[in-house]
């Protein structure tokens, strides 16, 4: 530890943002990267405990106190390393990662956390400019092959950790390029994505195939595919989003989030996009029904687009502006959090339940909702609090109920648990021999941490499997 | 009279202990105790001196113990000169007619009550006669009164019968004859099957009468000592206090040719190396009878006996007395410049002979010639003389135990450490030390002989060690040798860039070894040993005067000889050895040394690794044994060679295996061990390569490790600094156990294990303890290989450095993906929501977390299960959770190392459910004695007095409801503790008694408990200043601790603590956290049975504590014994602690454990925090006892058979066994847990010797109750002691810190005064004696005014003579004492306020001084001022020596100032008024002539200059000029 008492001589900073009037009119990323002395001085704020709650905090168990550490001596090429070690894409947790370790840093107790985050951006992005994307091929080919489907950070991650491990991996993908929900989830404002071709890049040196563009339940056929590898890693996240069942629901303007920011993340990326389809915000009133992530990337995008004015619909009550003693520390805090997004110009509204969309020819008008009240966990209606909210764009933005059954899951009978995600043990394995799950396809919609975490879990276990048995092609050899 | 209820169990006629039972064995008996001789210098023999002899029992009768049978002692005895005309006279009735005195031998023997085996045992003494060709005169009963004997002596009493040997050899042989007689008697007997019979003394010189009668009653047992013409010049006479009950008579004192007070801390290394050495043994004098004497020391004795059997074995194989004595215990020598060169050169070669019997001990000894009285280099036993002008010479434990006319006396001294008193009576006179020591010292010639031989490895020509290993292969060995990222980044880092060991705090929560899931290096199996109560931890850095890390390598010879080339050795200054001294070592061209490599290493690729293991074992020892046949001198046993094939042999297990190999096979003295290790890294391997067995360690991979850091030292004083950090935790674990010579810690195996089965024990280990079983060789191998797999088979090249490249570890903290801990973000976080939101669901989550432990343990606890037989009762029915939370007491922190807030808190919290918050030893602040008008209170329960004695006065101990003695502390046992000048801030000074900004160090041992009688007199002392409070001792969990336990009950303590080794700590280095001490169920279990076992275990309240967390915890506890339960981190926890684990860098985020304002200012606990936690905890014990169908939790203590193991998959936990653990000793009529609330007998106690105390009360009632002033004339003995304790804790509690007005009871006392006189004296006490005081006066002196002076009709000169004893005015906090006298060892040490005046002091004078003023007229001895960090002395040095004395770390000389003048004679004139001092009286009336010297320590002098605000060396400089 650098200097035991960092934490009583400097204050928190953080990364700055660019200012709203600049960045809304750009698709760039919004935050500066701070200068490295900054984050040297932050990291020395980092006491080192005796438990590092930032560990449990970090689903990868990130060494947070040690690359805090380097980074505060200085020796930032050690702390890529030390990062590395445990998590495949720091530059992509630097982003976007709600950064639980904070949540749970000592700090955080009576003042605020450790910049945790920023320090692991600034360690990632160090490294992407010099060793951190160079490929580490393994030394040994142990021959087997191993199948990945989904190209998320969870399917990326496996996939790294088993090439590493000298299996041949091969990557596939249903959409035309890969990155997955990285890819077309995540708006450029917050992650450019020149990123994740870096990493596919290098893990294409480390023996990697990628073969985008193939849905391997229609294209192989689920039986194929199992006779044709050792092992599979089913990662393909939890894409069944959740509906809003209220008339209306069918009206034009009314639209999934994720169909929404994938247009805009294609259009950043040069894809030319048929224009009868295109789904934009440009002069609209736009509604956000979800006030979660995915909703928050609707309003940037949103206003970024041009919108009117853009309203963000809550169901739930508006949380605390501070911890509440049931919820204390480590604990996360359920408080009332303002992304980059809303800050922008978002209008946000809480306990407020959709009734139904108004249509004016076939397309969306206007919103009926009403107030509602929480009591003994039963939500109720507000007698005469009913509210009309015109709109011209509807974005459902309402989490995610699991795995797209169709395909694999049914094709392979892989059970599922009572979530309907698919049920994998310790390791990922799923009730079918040889097929492991890794990611929101087994866990459920979650974060990208849990997502990388989960992927190099599962490579582990993959790993042990082909350990004990014998590659496939050998034996048939 | 409540100790005496429990009726004492017959016990069989045998003479043995007891044999290995439950968790009792009899090896960890200890004793300590009272001697004394008297010798008659000009008379014929006179039955006199026998009277005097037992009048001098009589006198010590209180350094002795009793245990449950109220008339058995633990042994007394007296040797004399055969008294030949009462032999005679007695003899005649039977019409055996005695020869001429000295023309026959009497032997004194124990034989058994069955006649048949008697009979057997007389014909094999007369064989034994015979066959040495010498006559059986006849045999004589030896009459005894068995009436005056307890029952329990009576039971186990022997046969007593004296046998009578014609001599019909030349004079100077019959000895030894004697003794080969007594050798072949005893070993043919032995071998014949029979327990040998028991022969006491067998001489023609000396006879030995000695046995379990209490000592006032010896000569009442023994007719013959009451009888007249029972004559002596000499007797020499023991009383002795074990730890334990157990009757046996043999292991009375004195033995053949000594007595022993104090303890021998290396006896397990010294019996194994004398056992090797009795192959090479050859003498002509003994010839082919040699094979009679082995084993030289008879299996199953004492310490003391022991060293007798050598003494003796050495002593007949022709050296003299003196010159065994010195050659067996030498007194300091190493690095000694003022002694005479060729005295060194006599040790330095005996060195090269046998190492040193180590430990405390006041030493007595004769061959019936020479009488003499000895102490070990320490001194740590109190040893006085008197010498008079009628021709007597009186040595004893205390002044004052025969009464001589003032006018007689010529002489009153105390031996100083290593110093020697000799009577010769065949020269009718004293022989001097330095006389004696140079008369033997000069015999031969030494010092050419080392010249000649001694090999010295800087003389020798430089080799170069292999090339370094490149990053790749480094990373890989580091991985093969299990290193850690904490080892690197915490251990060797700090070693090698501060030179020395880090810090760390609080306790360790992770599963031992054996219980890890990963697998750990052999050396975590080991736990080490310390030193408590019986004999005392060493301050290595104070006190390094008697420290040595000097070893000899090489082949030793025959011990009986003495030539030239037994020194042929290579000298070591220190064992551990770079990579450049072993290459040299390796490479040395010497024609007769030579030195054998052998390969440690086995086949990593066999089937069956266990297997391969001991194939390689067994190999490697059988090459050892053939490289000593073939003539090495040197062994290495080295790793180096590791490959993807070979894997190393954990290198303890080959040291130790190949050392009891050759030891076995009587071949181990002729070569020496060097283990060459990639295994070795941290303080405690290297202790432990070194206690089995090896003489030097080289940890080549270490220095690679080192050289690689990323530290910020620079390369080139890496090594030299790791190096440094290694001897000075050698150092440290050394003298935890009280030793200071590594030779003798060497193969010394203070260590047990924990977690290793008996086949790897027995086989490899020997003599260790182990008490749990665990592990096989199949066990150590796959762990081996564990790690050799991650070496080879996981490639490391994506690593950058090398932590990259190996485990985290995570042992000393958690950590993700490193061991597992109790402590962990789950845990904190359940608990703090539990108790803060009054959480029950929360708490059953933390408790099932801790609790459940499945097939993962993490205690031993952890291992275990409930499988009651009794019908569960109705949960009503239990007692209630607030009468439980009585039982519970919060853990001893100090104010200090916990905030003020944190600290207060508890005490509120505490006092609110009636359990005990305890002070933790740094004082206490007045104010919090008085209770909060809310009716809360802050005042602590229990007051804690540890080694330091901060703040103990007489007003702190009467605000207590228990006083508890602080020997060890789980965290750091056998270790003292530093409080940095830079955390004493204003608010910690005053409660501490010191000044802001001065460093306060702890002392490892309390300087008044060097043993058990000692820990009894503290008692004692407690006692009377503060009789309504108990007293509880606080031990420390390891083998061995029941033993001592069952001593401390019968040093009348009222309650004694079992501490876990995980208990917390606010700062200790880590090794200590890690590797010191055992769980408490092992240490309270043993306590429990063996305080069951000896019927004391109703008498004493047994708490327990460490890593205590739920109400399982306290269950289990109950069951094993526990009446008490102490809690420390949990509460903590529940305060706000989330074990940051940085307590030692005053950082605490969270207001715990911190004195920064800004930080403390965040802590959120409240009391009520603390009490739902222990709610929490009460309510689920209830739900446990209810299941288990226990009403109360007296029902349920000491009920282990409710505890039933768990069935386990755990590879390494499944192998443990519990039975000793779980035994439930059921005794007839004893209590399974403590009866009654309090105290044991305080009232008792005094009858001894509180008669005069009475007398002082009674006659100062007006002073006590109206501040009347009072004057009484009183006459003391040495069995009045704590004189003056009772009345000031009567004034403190009436009058507070304050006291009364100087002077308003004033005492005139004449004689000689027991221990502690004057202890803890108040303000207005003024206590005058005239006479002689023994040790400990002025204790925590709180404000009195003492003053000693010898009797006026005194005719020796007062300033050349001793007036009072050592360790005075320990801790004291204010007042004066005057002393016109000389003084013992450690005067003034720990003062902290008082002003004293003294005419002069033995070694380490004003040690760890940190306030107060002293003044010495005269000598100090070596080590003045070791460890002052405050107060001021003034030595009239006008020899100008002092410099040459003094221990200069902390302090510096001045030349005083005019201040200084007058504060110097204002104090001097004081001493001459209070004693009328011929010498006070000589300074000042030459004042200008004198030359005095200041002692000034540099901190006290920055402090005082920054609060002076102007700078005292100009000061000083001006009065220079």
């Amino acid at each position: 530890m650098g200097d035991p008492k960092g934490f009583l001589k400097v204050a928190r900073v953080e990364e700055d943002e660019r200012p709203i009037d600049e960045r809304v009119r750009d698709w760039t990323e919004i935050v500066q990267p701070a200068p490295e002395s900054q984050v040297s001085e932050q990291a020395s704020r980092c006491m080192d405990c005796g438990i590092p709650f930032c560990h449990q905090g970090c689903p990868l168990g990130n060494l947070i106190p040690e690359w805090n550490d380097l980074v505060h001596k200085g020796k930032i090429d050690l702390a890529v390393t030390r990062l590395l070690a445990t998590n495949n894409f720091p530059e992509v947790t630097g982003r976007i990662c709600p950064a639980p370790c904070e949540a749970s840093c000592v700090l955080n107790i009576r003042e605020e956390p450790v910049t945790i985050k920023t320090i692991e951006r600034t360690i990632a992005d160090h490294g992407l400019q010099h060793t951190a994307a160079i490929p580490r091929p393994a030394a040994i080919r142990t021959g087997k092959r191993v199948a990945v489907v989904g190209s998320g950070p969870a399917g990326l991650a496996a996939a790294q950790q088993l090439a590493r491990s000298g299996h041949d991996v091969v990557v596939f993908e249903r959409d035309d390029r890969i990155g997955g929900l990285l890819r077309y989830g995540i708006p450029d404002f917050k992650m450019e994505k020149d990123i994740i071709d870096v990493r596919i890049e290098q893990m294409r040196g480390e023996g990697v195939t990628f073969r985008a563009g193939v849905d391997v339940a229609r294209d192989f056929g689920a039986d194929r595919f199992v006779r044709d590898f050792d092992a599979i890693v089913l990662a393909m996240g939890a894409r069944a989003p959740r509906d809003l069942v209220t008339p209306g629901r069918e009206l034009g303007g009314v639209h999934f989030a994720m169909a929404f920011l994938e247009q805009q993340n294609r259009r950043i990326a040069g894809d030319t996009l048929d224009s009868s389809s295109a789904i934009l915000a440009t002069g609209k009133r736009v509604v956000v029904i979800g006030g979660g992530d995915t909703g928050s990337d609707c309003v940037g995008t949103s206003l970024r687009q041009g919108a009117v004015s853009v309203t963000q619909l809550e169901l739930m009550p508006k949380p605390h502006l501070m911890r509440v003693p049931t919820n204390p520390w480590p604990e996360w805090p359920l408080v009332l959090r303002t992304s980059s997004s809303q800050e922008e110009g978002a209008q946000r509204d809480w306990a407020v339940s959709t009734r139904g969309f108004r249509g004016e020819g076939g397309r969306v008008v206007g919103l009926d909702a009403v107030r509602v009240v929480f009591e003994g966990g039963k939500m109720r209606p507000v007698e005469g609090a009913d509210l009309l909210i015109r709109c011209e764009l509807v974005l459902l933005a309402m989490g995610f109920v699991g795995p797209e059954r169709r395909g694999l899951v049914e094709d392979l009978g892989l059970t599922l648990d009572a979530r309907g995600n698919v049920r994998s043990d310790r390791s990922g394995l799923t009730s079918v021999p040889g097929v492991f799950a890794a990611g929101d396809v087994s866990r459920g919609q979650s974060l990208v941490v849990w997502a990388i975490a989960d992927g190099r879990r599962v490579a582990a276990g993959v790993d042990a499997w082909l350990s004990r048995a014998p590659a496939k092609r050998a034996a048939a050899g | 009279m409540l100790a005496r209820r429990v009726t004492p169990r017959i016990l069989p006629p045998t003479m043995p202990l007891p044999s290995a039972r439950g968790l009792y064995d009899p090896s960890f008996e200890r004793d300590a105790c009272g001697l004394g001789f008297v010798a008659d210098l000009h008379r014929p023999p006179t039955h006199d001196v026998v009277t005097k002899g037992i009048e001098i029992l009589r006198r010590l009768a209180h350094r002795g113990a009793i245990g449950c049978d109220p008339c058995t002692s633990d042994g007394a005895g007296i040797l004399l000169q055969i008294p030949h005309a009462h032999y005679e006279r007695v003899l005649q009735r039977s019409a055996i007619e005695l020869p001429n005195q000295g023309d026959y031998g009497v032997g004194q023997c124990f034989l058994s009550r069955n006649a048949d085996v008697r009979a057997a045992e007389v014909r094999f003494i007369e064989d034994a006669i015979r066959h040495h060709n010498q006559k059986v005169i006849g045999w004589r009963d030896v009459p005894v009164d068995v009436s005056v004997l307890g029952p329990v002596a009576r039971d186990s009493m022997p046969v007593f019968r004296q046998v009578f040997i014609g001599r019909m050899c030349a004079v100077p042989a019959f000895e030894r004859t004697l003794f080969m007689i007594r050798k072949r008697a005893t070993s043919k007997a032995s071998r014949a099957g029979l327990h040998d019979p028991y022969i006491a003394s067998l001489s023609s010189k000396t006879v030995v009468y000695k046995g379990l009668a209490l000592p006032e009653r010896l000569e009442a047992f023994y007719f013959d000592l009451k009888a007249d013409d029972t004559r002596s010049k000499l007797a020499l006479v023991h009383s002795r206090f074990s730890t334990n009950t157990f009757p046996t008579w043999e292991r009375a004192h004195p033995y053949r040719r000594i007595a022993h007070n104090g303890e021998i801390n290396t006896l397990r290394g010294n019996q194994t190396w004398m056992r090797a050495r009795e192959s090479l043994l050859a003498s002509a004098a003994f010839g082919e009878h040699i094979a009679d004497f082995k084993p030289i020391i008879r299996p199953g004795g004492s310490d003391s006996a022991s060293l007798d059997n050598v003494v003796d074995f050495l002593v007949t194989g022709g050296r003299s007395l003196p010159h065994v004595m010195m050659m067996l215990v030498p007194e300091a020598w190493e690095g000694q410049p003022e002694m005479p060169a060729e005295r060194r050169a006599f040790y330095e070669y005996h060195a090269s002979l046998v190492e040193p019997w180590d430990g405390p001990a006041a030493l007595l000894f004769t061959d019936g010639t020479y009488l003499g009285a000895t102490l070990d280099r320490n001194g740590l036993r109190p040893l006085k003389y008197v010498v008079t002008a009628s021709g007597y010479v009186v040595a004893a434990s205390e002044f004052g135990v025969l009464d001589f006319e003032p006018e007689d006396i010529i002489e009153k001294g105390r031996l100083q450490p290593g110093r020697m008193l000799l009577v010769d009576f065949a020269k009718g006179r004293i022989v001097g030390d330095e006389e004696i020591k140079q008369e033997v010292a000069a015999a031969k010639p030494y010092a050419q002989w080392l010249e000649a031989n001694k090999i010295d490895l800087r003389a020798l020509p430089p080799s170069s060690p292999p090339p370094p290993f490149g990053d790749e292969e480094r990373r890989r060995f580091l991985r093969a040798f299990g290193y850690t990222r904490e080892d690197i980044r915490l251990l060797l880092a700090s070693m090698a860039t501060h030179g020395e060991e880090p810090t760390g705090s609080m306790g360790t929560d992770a599963p031992l070894a054996v219980l890890s899931e990963r697998p750990h290096p052999l050396f975590r199996y080991f736990k080490q040993q310390f030193a408590q109560v019986t004999n005392p931890p060493i301050d290595p850095i104070r006190e390094k005067l008697v420290m040595t890390l000097v070893t000899c390598l090489g082949g030793e010879g025959n011990l009986l000889a003495e030539t030239p080339k037994q020194c042929r050795l290579l000298e070591l200054e220190q064992p551990v050895l770079t990579n450049e001294d072993l290459a040299t070592i390796v490479a040395q061209p010497l024609a007769d040394f030579s030195v054998t490599v052998l390969p440690m290493l086995f086949d990593a690729r066999a089937q069956g690794a266990g297997e391969a293991l001991e194939r390689a074992l067994l190999a490697l020892c059988a090459d050892a044994e053939r490289a000593v046949d073939e003539g090495a001198s040197l062994i290495v046993l080295s790793d180096r060679g590791v490959d993807a094939a070979r894997a190393p042999i954990p290198s303890l297990l080959a040291t130790s295996a190949v050392h009891h190999w050759l030891a076995r096979a009587g071949k181990r003295m002729r070569a020496g061990l060097i283990v060459e290790t990639g295994e070795a890294r941290e303080v405690a391997d290297l202790a432990l390569l070194i206690g089995y067995g090896a003489g030097a360690v080289n940890p080549y991979l270490a220095f690679e490790a080192v050289d690689a850091l990323d530290a910020e030292a620079p390369r080139a004083e890496r090594g030299l600094h790791y190096v440094h950090a290694l001897d000075k935790g050698l150092l440290k674990v050394m003298s935890k156990m009280g030793i200071s010579c590594l030779s003798s810690y060497q193969g010394a195996q203070i260590f047990e294990a924990i977690g290793i089965g008996p086949d790897v024990i027995s086989r490899f280990f020997p003599g260790t303890a182990s008490r749990i079983g665990g592990i096989g060789l199949a066990e150590i191998a796959s762990e081996a290989l564990l790690r050799h797999a991650g070496a080879f088979d996981v490639p490391v090249r994506d690593a950058q450095t090398d932590e990259d490249a190996v485990d985290a570890g995570g042992v000393y903290a958690w950590r993700v993906g490193g061991e597992r801990h109790l402590w962990n973000p789950y845990t904190v976080a359940s608990l703090q929501k539990a108790v803060r939101l009054e959480d029950a669901r929360a708490y059953q989550d933390y408790s099932r977390a801790i609790n459940e432990q499945g097939d993962a343990p993490f205690t031993l606890r952890g291992c275990w299960d409930f499988a009651s037989t009794r019908p569960a009762v109705p949960l009503e029915q239990v007692e209630p959770a607030t009468q439980i939370v009585r039982r519970f007491a919060t853990g001893a922190m100090s104010f200090g190392s916990i905030s003020r807030e944190a600290h207060e808190n508890l005490a509120i919290a505490m006092n609110r459910i009636g359990g005990r918050s305890n002070s933790g030893e740094g004082g206490e602040d007045e104010a919090r004695f008085v209770p909060l008008p809310n009716g809360d209170s802050k005042r602590s329960a229990i007051k804690q007095v540890a080694s330091a004695r901060f703040g103990v006065t007489a007003y702190y101990l009467v605000n207590a409801d228990e006083l508890q003695i602080k020997i060890a502390q789980g965290a750091k046992p056998g270790e003292g503790g530093q409080l940095p000048g830079h955390k004493v801030d204003e608010h910690i000074a005053r409660v501490r008694h010191s000044v802001p900004g001065v460093t306060l160090i702890s002392p490892p041992p309390h300087h008044d408990i060097y043993s058990i009688e000692d820990l009894a007199q503290l008692i004692y002392d407690l006692k009377c200043v503060n009789p309504r409070a108990r007293v509880s001792v606080k031990l420390v969990s390891e083998t061995g601790v029941g033993t001592i336990a069952a001593g401390v009950a019968k040093a009348h303590a009222d309650s004694i603590q079992i501490a876990g080794h995980d208990g917390g700590t606010g700062a200790s280095p880590l090794s200590s956290i890690q590797h010191a001490g055992t769980p408490w169920e092992l240490g309270l279990a043993e306590t429990h049975q063996v305080l069951v076992m000896n019927g004391l275990r109703g008498r004493v309240r047994i708490q327990v504590d460490g890593q205590l967390k739920t109400g399982r915890d306290v269950a289990f506890a109950a069951l094993l014994g526990a009446d008490e339960f102490g809690f420390a981190t949990a509460p903590l926890v529940a305060s706000g602690c989330i074990m940051m684990r940085k307590c030692h860098l005053n950082t605490c985020p969270v207001g715990v454990a911190t004195q920064d304002p800004v930080l403390r200012a965040r802590f959120q606990g409240t009391p009520e925090h603390v009490i739902n936690f222990l709610f929490f905890v009460a309510e689920e014990l209830r739900t446990i006892m209810a299941r288990l169908g226990f009403r109360t939790l007296d029902e349920m203590t000491g009920h282990a058979d409710v505890i039933r193991p768990r069935a386990l998959q755990h590879a390494k936990a499944k192998l443990l066994d519990f039975d000793a653990v779980l035994m439930r000793v059921v005794p007839e009529a004893s209590a399974l847990h403590a009866l009654g609330s309090g105290q044991q007998g305080t009232a008792e106690l005094w009858s001894s010797g509180g008669s005069t105390d009475e007398a002082l009360l009674e006659g100062a009632r007006l002073s006590i109750k109206y501040g009347e002033p009072t004057t009484m004339q009183m006459v003391l003995t040495n069995a009045d002691r704590a004189f003056g304790a009772r009345l000031a804790g009567e004034l403190a509690r009436r009058y507070g810190a304050e006291g009364l007005s100087d002077g308003t009871v004033v005492v005139e006392a004449t004689g000689t005064a027991g221990q502690s006189f004057g202890a803890f004296a108040t303000r207005g006490m003024l206590l005058v004696l005239e006479g002689a005081a023994n040790d400990y006066v002025g204790k925590g002196l709180s404000g009195g005014v003492l003053a000693i002076r010898p009797p006026a009709r005194s005719r020796f000169k007062a300033h050349e003579n001793v007036i009072v004893g050592n360790t005075c005015l320990y801790g004291a906090t204010a007042g004066k004492a005057f002393f016109a006298g000389r003084a013992g060892e450690r005067f003034a040490v720990r003062n902290s306020g008082a002003e004293s005046v003294v005419e002069g002091v033995g070694d380490h004078g004003c040690e760890y001084m940190t306030g107060g003023t002293v003044i010495v007229l005269g000598p100090t001895g070596r080590n003045f001022a070791a460890g002052m960090s405050g107060g001021i002395a003034y030595v009239l040095d006008d020899e100008r020596v002092l410099a040459g004395r003094l221990s200069k770390a902390m302090v510096d000389l001045e030349p005083m100032t005019r201040d200084d003048e007058d504060l110097v004679r204002a104090l001097v004139e004081e001493h001459a008024q209070h004693t009328t001092s011929v010498r006070a009286k000589f300074v000042l009336s030459t004042w200008a002539k004198r030359h005095f010297v200041k002692v000034m320590p540099h901190e006290w002098k920055r402090v005082l200059t920054m609060r002076a605000g102007q700078p005292v060396a100009a000061k000083a400089a001006g009065g220079h000029g």
